[in-house]
């Protein structure tokens, strides 16, 4: 199997993936509520009002109408207008992937190589304390919610020690460096819950291949431990941590909805966090797709570079 | 269990008997020792017990304002202080476990069964049902749990019913997909064999020739689940779309006094989240344990 057929599997797989999170949210936004003009006015207002409000927004008409208009506007990059600001949702979106793309890279600039140097230790000290600690400190980071984590940091840098601000909103003319300041805090309960789960991966990647039998040859044949560490070792340890750092950020998103509201900060989990509140479902709806997109294209470039980085996988082997 | 599944010949039918019995103790052994489980099953059991019966031991009702002795620190008179309301915060987080000890079990139970139910016939099926649900599992799994928790939510309103049936529906592909991977590997068995040769059918050979022998991943899942089913009601409350007010429970309780934190008054949230981080932590080193257990 060529490259490029296995890209346009990959691909078409995706466009799967993605068309059926369309209709779940499709279902779970514009089918269970039912009434939507009812939703939004309450229980008390008129029937007049509510089927005005309805016809205005488009909601009294067939479902797979409906479906039609709100995919193909949403594949255009038209992704409707909001509820609440009765102006168009996808300035509001833009704005806020900005904001958690900051955040999401404070984070994953300290939680990467911190994570992989700490798996990788831990593995070269296999079953000693230091391996025990890294793993149980680990796993327990790692099963915290964000916002148990986030108060706890709140009160002892923010309130406590007063070394940090306890809102991620920065004045308006901050420059970059003030930001990031602004965002440390907000970023290491993120840091926490992506650190167990990506020295696990490392750690099991690197005890499995220092076990293998082509170290074994390498150090036989009197290689250099660093060579060996380097050129056998390390190179088949990391590919698998390379796919849980993508499937993670999904999970990173869903961690941001807690962090975004716990510290008051304008992103798209905020955003998500606020349509949900406001029963803002245009908002709602666009918000959680393009979560889903991001995470989609991201397991796809993994899968690839996955592919791509592998020696052993020469295409088709895999497939 | 699978002695009378594994209608084998007859010695290795006799070399079978003792094995699983065997193997079942060995395992309870092995758990007895590892500390990390018996860490985790102390507190469990003690949070349990709270849940239980903390209502009739706690010192003081949880649930009377005292306007008086609003925001006290801790003292003699009230060991974790009082909340904006007065009311005392030890008796709320020993009170606090109830709800979210009664919601995520349940949630964990109906996405087990469900789960167990549809890996079971994917995984015997397979073809087109494989193909279909799997794709579905790769929808679900693009969205982070809370994610699809909160559409579903503000969707369907806000109940504790509502929020066991959907993280239970949520989990439900995802323990399917376990529970497939093991069907998998055990239709091509003998006993599989047999039985269809005996003329049993399809749901026969399912529920009680499989399902026996495929229960450990799903208890090893299970336990993982209800980690995450936690994780996810606790968090779910901290947003405002999980258990709702006068509940005690320690997520609801912090994103009611979250906001006061800078003035001061820090032992409003510090209690119920390490309540929380307590038995989030008890519950996966109960579940690594076992895991553990079963994998060697």
């Amino acid at each position: 199997m060529t490259f490029a057929r296995v890209l346009l599997k990959r691909l078409l797989l995706s466009l799967v993936t993605l068309w059926l999170l369309s209709i779940l949210v499709f279902a779970g936004g514009q089918l269970l509520p039912g009434d939507v003009g009812r939703a939004m006015l309450g229980p008390l207002a008129d029937a007049e009002a509510v089927a005005n409000l309805n016809h205005k927004l488009g909601t009294d008409r067939p479902v797979y109408v409906q479906y039609w208009d709100w995919a193909s506007h949403f594949a255009i990059g038209d992704f409707g207008k909001s509820y609440t600001f009765d102006a168009p949702v996808a300035p509001f979106i833009g704005q806020a992937l900005v904001n958690s793309l900051k955040l999401a890279a404070v984070a994953f600039v300290l939680v990467m190589p911190l994570s992989i140097l700490g798996g990788i230790w831990a593995a070269l000290n296999f079953g000693r304390p230091i391996d025990r600690i890294i793993t149980v400190a680990g796993l327990s980071a790692t099963v915290l919610p964000e916002f148990v984590t986030g108060i706890v940091l709140l009160l002892i840098f923010g309130v406590w020690l007063r070394w940090l601000p306890i809102s991620a909103s920065w004045p308006e003319d901050a420059g970059p460096l003030t930001q990031i300041y602004y965002l440390i805090l907000p970023s290491i309960p993120l840091f926490l819950v992506l650190f167990g789960y990506i020295a696990r991966m490392a750690r099991a990647g690197m005890s499995e291949a220092l076990d293998s039998d082509y170290t074994r040859t390498a150090v036989l044949k009197g290689l250099p431990w660093r060579i060996v560490l380097r050129r056998h070792v390390l190179r088949n340890a990391l590919l698998p941590t390379i796919t849980v750092v993508a499937t993670q950020t999904g999970y990173l998103i869903g961690g941001l909805v807690v962090v975004e509201v716990l510290f008051h900060y304008q992103g798209i989990g905020g955003l998500i966090y606020n349509a949900a509140r406001g029963k803002d479902f245009p908002m709602l709806e666009s918000g959680i797709l393009t979560i889903g997109l991001i995470y989609t294209v991201a397991t796809l470039l993994a899968d690839l570079l996955y592919s791509a980085l592998n020696p052993r996988i020469h295409f088709g082997a895999v497939e | 269990m699978s002695v009378e599944a594994t209608p084998g010949t007859e010695t290795a039918g006799a070399l079978d008997a003792a094995s699983p019995a065997v193997a079942r103790r060995e395992r309870g052994r092995l758990l007895l020792r590892s500390p990390t489980f018996l860490t985790g099953i102390v507190v469990l059991s003690f949070w349990v017990f709270c849940a239980l019966f903390g209502a009739e031991i706690v010192p003081i009702d949880p649930y009377v304002d005292d306007l008086m002795s609003a925001l006290a620190p801790p003292s003699a008179d009230h060991w974790f202080g009082t909340d904006q309301l007065g009311r005392d915060l030890f008796s709320r987080v020993i009170v606090g476990s109830r709800d979210i000890l009664t919601i995520a079990p349940l949630a964990t139970l109906l996405g087990t069964v469900l789960g167990t139910a549809i890996g079971l016939i994917v995984g015997y099926f397979r073809g087109l049902v494989d193909d279909t649900v799997s794709r579905l599992v790769d929808a679900v799994l693009a969205l982070p749990l809370i994610i699809v928790a909160l559409l579903a939510l503000v969707a369907l309103g806000t109940s504790s019913v509502t929020v066991v049936i959907v993280i239970g529906v949520v989990f439900a592909p995802i323990i399917a997909r376990t529970v497939r991977t093991a069907v998998m590997l055990e239709r091509g068995l003998d006993y599989v064999a047999a039985a269809k040769l005996r003329g049993e059918n399809a749901f026969y050979i399912m529920f009680v020739e499989i399902l026996p022998n495929v229960l450990p991943p799903i208890l090893v899942e299970a336990t993982v689940r209800l980690g995450y089913a936690i994780f996810t009601v606790a968090t779910l409350s901290f947003l405002g779309f999980g258990i709702q007010p006068p509940s005690a429970d320690w997520g609801l309780a912090i994103s009611e006094s979250y906001g006061m934190i800078n003035g001061g008054a820090w032992w409003t949230v510090l209690f119920d989240a390490l309540a929380i981080a307590s038995l989030v932590v008890a519950v996966n080193l109960v579940a690594d344990a076992i895991h553990g257990a079963f994998e060697t």
